[in-house]
């Protein structure tokens, strides 16, 4: 027994030793390949790859690396666009019909040819699938009856796309920015195609290839998809059939890592390129850092308090007011969002046409009061705010309930899980709710429509804006809101929306706080590396290594 | 060896298979009841939770008639019972349904990310229980010494440092200042596509292709958190080591074998602790299946694409069907593993073989 157990002993000591041997004798292998670009990046939100499906963050950055669309955003003057696969386009005079020329001998990463066919074939399926970004088209009034007459190929290189009123072109051209309007290689999908049963809900007898592109890929960009595996990688390779300038690097590989630290880790011993969510703390550290650079870019995404009209208390006019004089914006912008973030209170983020640079309410208890005691409550009253709990925005909450308590209103911070408060801000449950709101796609009409638009404010109203979720009932600004969409002259179009930006800084019962930031720290030796101004715009393909 | 001799054993082995049968049997029973209560439990529960799992599926800004035809192809229209009775049908017939967030079956999802979390629990409980056990019995031996007091602080900060921590600190040292390990993840990703996995445990892939310069690698990815777990299971296999073998220590047969003179250490090795093994083996068994479970944090620290890391995920997006999933497979796991440290307690401890 003895002798078993000492056999058993130096077994251990020999797996010891052999642990210390393999650890020691190598340095760490701390340098990705030369060309390979390898991102730390939290990609759990991926739930698929078809661009006619996906509308999740992450997802549109990899849709906009690996396809192509008609037009892009134009990264120097993010009020106008540029074309991507078209070479040029007009407006009819009526502003009904646009007309589309492709650049000529395209091709796929497949090698098969780029033809105004595919662009109809990727309208098609698109709107038949009628996923959740398919309103994006089906607002020009596309449905599935329709849409091979509305988004057709008038010949090899000519898309024409007819919407159903004269809406402003700068409205229609950004619409077409989004990743929605990606173009697919129809070859390639209808060879993957699978049969189903026409139903009531879905009268079509095949799934336009969306179940082979969960996962699959069939764009044209300068990037091809090459693997997705869920929480785990995304893997671009370069496209050797791309039509532009080719990618400096071979390949692009997002790892999935969670937290920040990991991240910052990682990035300081060379083991990825770039890390994608520092938090303000790893991202002081990363900027501090020789070896290391930071960039950074204002986002779509706007940060709010909203303030449910079903509230007694919260429906008075001066307490919407006051509450906007009782955030200290100073302080938040310069603790806790520094370098996520910057302080904004219109509701349309910098970089959309017709966004109003104009922050006009500063912290001031003394007005608060005032405004308060007008309002019939010089003693303040007691609230509720559900609140998500991930930074920033416990932190934003709980300086709220600082600030509001000095001016006599108690705040109680109800913390939940992101879905969990979301379901309950969906069902008008709230008195008070953080929010933050992404634009579906880059235009004005995109925040507009949710902030100023609640067509029916009626507990079954199926439009469930954000004006319907805190009960704001608008029908002047519903109203506005449509005409800014047919307003065809793109100054007028701006004036408008900088209208109803002001009216919502005086009137609504939203506190817009702050516009999100994005930052990423990348490794010293990483040239041409830029976020763009949008999810879709995080562009890879510029990238090199020295 | 004598004819009656080999009878004899016959005979034993066919009365043991009898109880064997017997026993499987009324384990059975034990295993389909217990399943269908965790069915039920996790289903429920996964119900009652106030988030809708619409939202998991489309996101907050899919347009409100996409909501409603998603809300129909998921069933929720229909009374829980119903939804309930229609999810115990499909899992009996081995269909866990589609997990919303990666959009694959669940097994199959499953099947990719348990092999991770086995390889890390197995090495980390291997870590635990080679270096607990022996830990456990100097502790024992030595009782109120110095050596007893260090394996005492040895456990008690494993146990009660948060592991989420203490992983953040081995990653600063041992990866960022010593560069002796490798991370994050399994593999490096030079390595991401040379290598094809078979099994999916990549240290024994690696091994079986021969591929050397692979193993390393793999090894470096893992080492630091087997590590971290085995001295979680550790702090735990130590201190119940030195408790058996405290009472081991104080029977008569110990002293029965001092009187005849055997040497000190074939009595602690040899007698105290072949006893102190046969609840050992439940305590180590135990510690290996909690590992199974995943242990979400240090996946997350680690970035190791395992089941706790999944389930977790699952959890947080009102993924029921990936949940429920995972929560069978960690029930079988459990089962499974007791079923085993039953098998074998029988073979470690002589009083409970059929005679």
């Amino acid at each position: 027994m003895m002798h078993k157990l000492n056999g058993r002993f130096r077994l251990l000591a020999a797996s010891a030793a052999l642990a210390m041997v393999m650890g020691a004798s190598q340095p760490a292998f701390a340098e990705t390949p030369k060309d390979t670009l390898v991102e730390a990046f939290a990609i759990d939100d991926i739930i698929t790859m078809d661009p006619g499906e996906a509308f999740e963050l992450s997802t549109a950055e990899m849709t906009s690396n690996t396809y192509s669309l008609l037009v892009r955003l134009d990264l120097n003057d993010t009020t106008k666009v540029v074309g991507d696969l078209a070479d040029s386009w007009t407006v009819s005079d009526d502003g009904l019909t646009y007309t589309f020329k492709l650049k000529p001998g395209l091709k796929f990463a497949s090698g098969n040819p780029i033809t105004a066919e595919d662009v109809a074939y990727s309208f098609e399926r698109a709107v038949k699938l009628d996923k959740s970004p398919a309103f994006i088209l089906t607002q020009f009034g596309l449905n599935g009856d329709n849409v091979t007459e509305k988004a057709k190929a008038a010949d090899e290189t000519t898309f024409v796309f007819t919407v159903d009123q004269a809406y402003a072109p700068s409205f229609v051209l950004n619409c077409l920015t989004a990743t929605v309007a990606s173009v697919v290689d129809k070859k390639l999908v209808l060879e993957h195609v699978k049969a189903v049963t026409p139903t009531a809900d879905y009268k079509y007898d095949n799934d336009f290839g969306n179940e082979w592109l969960k996962t699959g890929y069939a764009g044209s960009g300068a990037f091809k998809l090459r693997e997705w595996r869920a929480n785990e990688v995304v893997v671009l390779e370069r496209n050797d059939n791309y039509y532009g300038d080719p990618a400096k690097l071979a390949r692009v590989i997002y790892r999935h890592m969670k937290e920040s630290s990991g991240q910052r880790l990682a990035l300081e011993a060379g083991d990825v390129d770039v890390a994608r969510n520092l938090e303000p703390g790893d991202y002081e550290a990363v900027a501090k850092n020789g070896d290391l650079a930071t960039t950074s870019a204002a986002k779509g995404s706007i940060y709010y308090i909203s303030l449910n009209q079903k509230n007694e208390a919260l429906a008075k006019p001066e307490v919407r007011e006051a509450f906007k004089y009782l955030v200290d914006y100073d302080a938040i912008g310069s603790t806790l969002i520094k370098g996520i973030g910057e302080i904004h209170q219109s509701f349309l983020p910098k970089g959309v046409l017709g966004a109003l640079d104009e922050n006009p309410y500063k912290f001031d208890v003394a007005k608060a009061k005032e405004l308060l005691a007008k309002a019939g409550y010089p003693d303040g009253f007691s609230v509720t705010m559900d609140v998500r709990n991930t930074q920033p925005v416990t932190g934003v909450a709980e300086s709220f309930q600082q600030t509001l308590g000095q001016a006599g209103v108690k705040l109680e911070i109800i913390p939940g899980d992101g879905k969990q408060t979301l379901t309950k801000y969906r069902a008008r449950n709230h008195d008070m709710y953080i929010g933050v709101w992404g634009m579906d796609y880059f235009d004005p009409n995109s925040n507009a429509e949710t902030f100023t638009s609640n067509p029916d404010n009626s507990d079954e109203g199926k439009n469930k804006t954000l004006a319907w979720r805190n009960a704001w009932d608008v029908p002047e600004l519903t109203k506005k809101t449509k005409e800014a969409l047919l307003e065809r002259d793109g100054a007028k179009r701006a004036e408008t929306y900088k209208e109803l930006q002001k009216t919502v800084l005086a009137e609504s019962p939203f506190v817009v706080i702050f516009q999100q930031t994005e930052v990423a720290g990348l490794r010293g030796n990483l040239k041409g590396l830029k976020l763009g101004p949008s999810f879709d715009t995080n562009y890879v393909w510029n990238v090199s290594k020295e | 060896m004598s004819m009656s001799g080999t009878e004899r054993l016959n005979g034993r082995r066919r009365a043991r298979s009898r109880k064997a049968v017997a026993s499987a049997l009324q384990f059975l029973v034990v295993v389909a009841t217990t399943y269908l209560g965790l069915l039920a439990v996790t289903f429920f529960i996964g119900r009652v939770i106030p988030i809708d799992p619409v939202l998991a599926v489309l996101g907050d800004r899919a347009p409100s008639h996409v909501v409603e035809r998603t809300r129909e192809a998921m069933g929720l229209n229909q009374p829980l019972y119903h939804q309930f009775f229609i999810y115990v049908r499909q899992a009996l017939s081995g269909d866990f349904g589609i997990s919303v967030l990666t959009t694959n079956p669940v097994m199959t999802d499953i099947r990719r990310v348990f092999p991770a979390t086995i390889e890390l629990a197995t090495l980390g409980t291997l870590i635990g229980a080679f270096i607990g056990v022996p830990l456990g019995v100097l502790a024992a031996v030595k009782r109120g010494s110095i050596a007893d007091q260090i394996v005492r602080v040895i456990g008690l900060v494993g146990y009660s440092v948060p592991i989420f921590w203490l992983a953040l600190l081995a990653l600063l040292v041992f990866y960022a200042r010593l560069q002796w390990v490798a991370y994050p993840g399994r593999i490096d990703i030079v390595y991401e596509y040379t290598f094809s996995p078979i099994t999916g445990f990549y240290l024994v892939d690696a091994l079986w292709q021969g591929q050397w310069d692979v193993f390393r690698d793999v090894f470096r990815h893992i080492i630091l958190p087997a590590s971290l777990l085995g001295y979680f299971s550790l702090a735990y296999i130590s201190r119940m080591t030195r408790s058996f073998m405290l009472n081991e220590l104080q029977q008569e047969y110990i002293v029965a074998a001092r009187a005849k003179g055997l040497s000190e250490a074939r009595i602690i090795w040899g007698h105290a602790l072949r006893n102190a093994a046969v609840p050992l083996v439940t305590v180590i068994a135990l510690s290996y299946a909690g590992l199974l479970e995943g242990s979400v944090l240090t996946e997350t620290v680690f970035a190791w694409p395992g089941l706790g890391l999944y389930i977790t995920n699952s959890l947080q997006n009102a993924d029921m069907n990936a949940v429920l999933g995972g929560t069978i497979i960690i029930g079988s796991v459990f089962i499974g593993i007791n079923l085993l440290s039953d098998l074998l307690y029988r073979t470690l401890d002589p009083r409970t073989r059929a005679r």
